[in-house]
């Protein structure tokens, strides 16, 4: 069987180029590794798009222009960025909106709790599984078959352009089914390698061993490695990565959402020998949630421990596991696995050093530390009322950076040149856009606008009819 | 921190509820789609009175179990359709009056709705038989076969006492969710839930339709649920209107066409049927995976003997002046009776407490400061 555009991955890259392409004429196959209900990689996990728009709609409560969004995204990328795909991005992410809603996706306000980003972040009702539904069901009704349980594990690329692939059926059973299937044009997106332990420890050392996976299992990076082993440029460097501390307890992969911790800026963070090793009050918690995840990978173990006393127990987003909770502290210690006397003499020398002051958790407020090494700058109030609870951190990994090049059609550069009929979308290039650091809601918005230019680029790199302007 | 109150929660139906409202409080991705996940965020303990008042403001439209990135084989296995649709039913026979009828009619419901219905007409037949077979298939008169006083002696007391008994259950649902959170009732909660009850909000997945077979959204399940509650509605207006002319004018049965007995049995008697026969259509298509594990058949047993209340009305409406009439007078009354029997006992319950749920939620809505999404609906205008 042959088709016009082959599409690897499942996810909302994927889907963007599928439907895309089948609108303009071609005869698309998404091959995904998922099986049907686990479909969809990180995007299940998602639940808004960061847009440019300039006014509010009702839902958005203000607007967001262009610049204001390349000031952000110059700011945490320090200007790590594609300046050219960067404001493309940008600006295309204007259209995502309507885009997304005339392929039968809803959107909702920003969700209790996230309250900050109700102004630049479309948030997807009912969350980015039903996002995704949509885009099936679109892609069904336009005609793109769809093969589940499916990966892509060989392509044939002589010299940039694109002659066919292997597929393997159902490779995570006993018998898997190889198929070689030739196609027009390819489509890589398929995300990144973070469910890939072994990749993750050539960055990280042994230490890769301990993270959670935030995100779907089936993002192992194989067609990355196998467009950089056919000579695609890279992007990015393996060890880096967007890690966040979660809950220790969380499974080793596909937590999602749920396993985040917002606790730490109300209590002090303690490794597992019982000592304290960073500012826990620096910032307010959305600006620094994403360096506790390299912080606690830094650690013995890579664990740490959140301490809070009742005073703070109901501040912060409810947590999916309960706390380690104790009336005492060495009750606490003993639950936790850290020495009592090392834990009792840090929590006695932090409440020591807590000068007074008006404890209010939405400013930088004045309650700090004074002589303590490292300091809490904000939010620092003596942990002495019981009952006391723990909750244990590990790093949980986000997505990985290292990609392939592209250009602005999507097109895959091999030694500088675009690729005629390989296209990338998504995680596995967002890394042109996105060097280094996170801005929420950016990963929808580089796969959405890549995954339409690819689709589109293809469909049209395939048939002679005149490129639509 | 969310807690789950596990002494507080009896049965493990509610403590599988509380244990996914536990996963859904820190994820939230739902709170669009209907009243559920606004309430289910004001709290963070999870108590026997919170859990049962969640489950019965569940309207089981379905979205949330495919659009939920913790739904099976996730190993989190969170299905809130499905828990909900469990503890209701579980609730129901809980809340019923006397507590001893309720499992009773939870267990064998299909049956006692259907013995009694047999026995009830096989009791008129039997009374016409005896008394003047010849009014059985002659005369279009049903006061000849069943004489209007000896109805009245046959319903007027099941009725009744099957609104004591709802009654009573609907105060024992609102005094355990009081335990929980004590609300007054107030007139503008009533007046939004009714709003809310009227339009079926929120059994629509915020906008999108309900999804009771599969990811693919569809609308007609609310309407086949307009076309039953509206039809009924209009029914029970046609047998009151009956009632009032009875004793008030003076004007006994049988009306013209033109009669509000008529006017309002007739549309009432289509909208039963074609509604209730959508209805057990979609529950026959349902996915299986929304299926409480446990069901009772308690909710089979109220759609069917509703299409039966409206069949029977119907075909009597039409056949009256034939030899059939008797019997299908006969048959049309062991139906009522066993819809009054089975009604405090049964899925009819779930009206009720769903209005109740309604008005909770909303008199929460309004005392707490808590934004609520608005669902976005198809076409809506962006300003
Ligand atoms: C918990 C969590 C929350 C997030 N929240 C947000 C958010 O709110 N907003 C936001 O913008 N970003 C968010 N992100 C990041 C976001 O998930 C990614 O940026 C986005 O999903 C990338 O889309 P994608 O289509 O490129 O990849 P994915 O959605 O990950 O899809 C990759 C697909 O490729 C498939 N695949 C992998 N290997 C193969 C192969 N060899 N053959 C065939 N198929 C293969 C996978 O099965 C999967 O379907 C979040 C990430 C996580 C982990
Ligand atoms: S049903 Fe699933 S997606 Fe929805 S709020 Fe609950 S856990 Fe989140
Ligand atoms: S009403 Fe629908 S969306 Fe709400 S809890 Fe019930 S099934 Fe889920």
């Amino acid at each position: 069987m042959s088709y016009d555009v082959l599409i690897a991955g499942g996810g909302n890259a994927a889907l963007c180029a599928a439907i895309c392409a089948a609108r303009g004429g071609a005869r698309v196959l998404v091959a995904e590794a998922a099986p049907k209900a686990m479909r969809g990689g990180n995007t299940r996990h998602t639940r808004n798009c960061r847009v440019a728009h300039d006014e509010g709609n009702g839902i958005l409560t203000g607007p967001y222009p262009v610049d204001e969004y390349l000031d952000d995204l110059m700011r945490v990328t320090k200007g790590n960025t594609d300046t050219e795909l960067a404001e493309l991005t940008l600006q295309r992410s204007k259209e995502i909106w309507d885009f997304l809603e005339a392929q039968g996706v809803r959107f909702q306000p920003s969700l209790g709790g996230t309250l900050s980003l109700g102004r630049t972040n479309a948030f997807f009702l009912g969350g980015g599984r039903s996002m995704l539904n949509a885009l099936y069901r679109m892609a069904e009704d336009l005609g793109v078959a769809i093969r589940y349980d499916t990966r892509v594990a060989a392509i044939e690329v002589e010299d940039g352009f694109f002659l066919g692939a292997t597929l393997e059926a159902e490779w995570d059973g006993d018998h898997p089914r190889s198929e070689r299937i030739e196609a027009r044009a390819f489509v890589a997106a398929s995300g990144g390698f973070e469910a890939n332990l072994d990749w993750l420890e050539e960055g990280w050392g042994p230490a890769a061993r301990n993270f959670l996976i935030r995100g779907t299992p089936y993002n192992t990076g194989g067609v990355l490695r196998l467009m950089l082993d056919a000579g695609a440029d890279r992007v990015g460097e393996a060890d880096q990565c967007h890690a966040v501390a979660v809950d220790g307890r969380a499974p080793k992969f596909d937590g999602g959402i749920v396993t985040r911790l917002d606790c730490v800026p109300f209590g002090i963070v303690v490794n597992a020998q019982g000592q304290r090793f960073y500012d826990e009050g620096e910032d307010f918690w959305p600006k620094r949630y994403a360096i506790w995840g390299r912080l606690v990978a830094a650690q013995p173990d890579q664990i740490g421990h959140v301490i809070i006393d009742a005073k703070s127990a109901d501040l912060f987003m409810p947590s999916v596991f309960p706390p380690e909770i104790d009336d005492d502290l060495d009750g606490l210690a003993g639950k936790i696995g850290v020495a009592p006397d090392t834990l009792r003499k840090t929590v006695d020398d932090f409440n020591a050093a807590c000068r007074p002051g008006t404890f209010d958790h939405t400013i930088h407020d004045d309650c700090r530390t004074e002589g303590l090494d490292p300091p809490k700058s904000h939010w620092a109030r003596p942990i002495e009322t019981p009952p006391f609870r723990a909750y244990t951190l590990r790093p949980g990994i986000t997505f990985t950076y290292m990609g392939v090049r592209v250009n602005r059609d999507a097109r895959v550069l091999f030694d500088g040149t675009a690729s005629p009929n390989v296209f990338a979308a998504g995680e596995i290039m967002a890394g042109n856009v996105l060097g280094q650091g996170y801005l929420a809601g950016i990963g929808m918005t580089i796969g959405t606008v890549f995954g339409r230019i690819a689709g589109e680029t293809a469909a049209r790199a395939i048939s002679n009819r005149e490129p639509a302007s | 921190m969310t807690r789950v109150d596990l002494p507080s929660l009896a049965t493990a139906s509610q403590s599988e509820v509380a244990r996914q409202m536990q996963v859904c409080n820190a994820c939230r991705y739902c709170e669009g789609l209907c009243a559920v996940f606004p309430a289910m965020e004001r709290r963070r303990v999870f108590t026997e009175g919170d859990v049962d008042y969640l489950a019965n403001l569940c309207h089981n439209c379905g979205a949330c179990h495919y659009d939920c990135q913790y739904a099976p084989p996730h190993p989190f296995a969170v299905n809130v359709p499905q828990a909900m649709a469990e503890l209701r039913e579980e609730s129901y026979a809980r809340f019923a009056w006397p507590q001893a009828l309720g499992p009773v009619f939870a267990r064998n419901g299909v049956w006692i709705a259907l013995v009694s219905a047999l026995a009830v007409a096989g009791f008129i037949l039997g009374f016409a038989l005896l008394a003047d077979p010849g009014a059985l298939t002659a005369s279009g008169d049903f006061y000849a076969v069943m004489p209007h006083d000896a109805m009245v002696a046959v319903f007027a007391p099941v009725f009744l006492f099957s609104l004591l008994a709802l009654a009573l259950s609907l105060r024992r649902f609102w005094r355990t969710a009081d335990d929980a959170h004590p609300v007054p009732v107030t007139l503008a909660a009533l007046w939004q839930a009714m709003r809310e009850a009227a339009a079926l909000r929120y059994f629509d997945g915020g906008g999108m339709g309900c999804m009771s077979q599969s990811e693919r959204p569809d609308r007609h399940r609310r309407t086949f649920h307009h076309l039953t509650f509206y039809g009924f509605l209009l029914c029970f207006a046609s047998t009151s209107s009956g009632t009032l002319m009875h004793y008030l004018l003076d004007w006994p049965a049988p009306y013209p066409w033109w009669a509000p007995p008529k006017l309002l049995g007739v549309p009432g008697g289509l909208g039963l049927v074609i509604g209730a026969a959508g209805l057990i259509w979609y529950d026959w298509r349902r996915d299986p995976a929304l299926l409480p594990e446990r069901r009772t058949g308690m909710g089979a047993a109220f759609t069917w003997t509703l299409l039966a209340l409206g069949a029977t009305g119907l075909a009597l409406y039409w056949l009256r002046e034939t030899p059939a009439m008797g019997v299908l007078l006969a048959v049309h009354l062991g139906v009522v009776f066993a819809f009054f029997v089975t009604m405090p006992y049964g899925k009819f319950v779930h009206g009720l407490y769903r209005f109740a749920a309604l008005v909770r939620h909303a008199h929460e809505g309004r005392a707490h400061d808590v934004q609520e999404a608005e669902a976005p609906t198809e076409g809506r205008v962006r300003t």
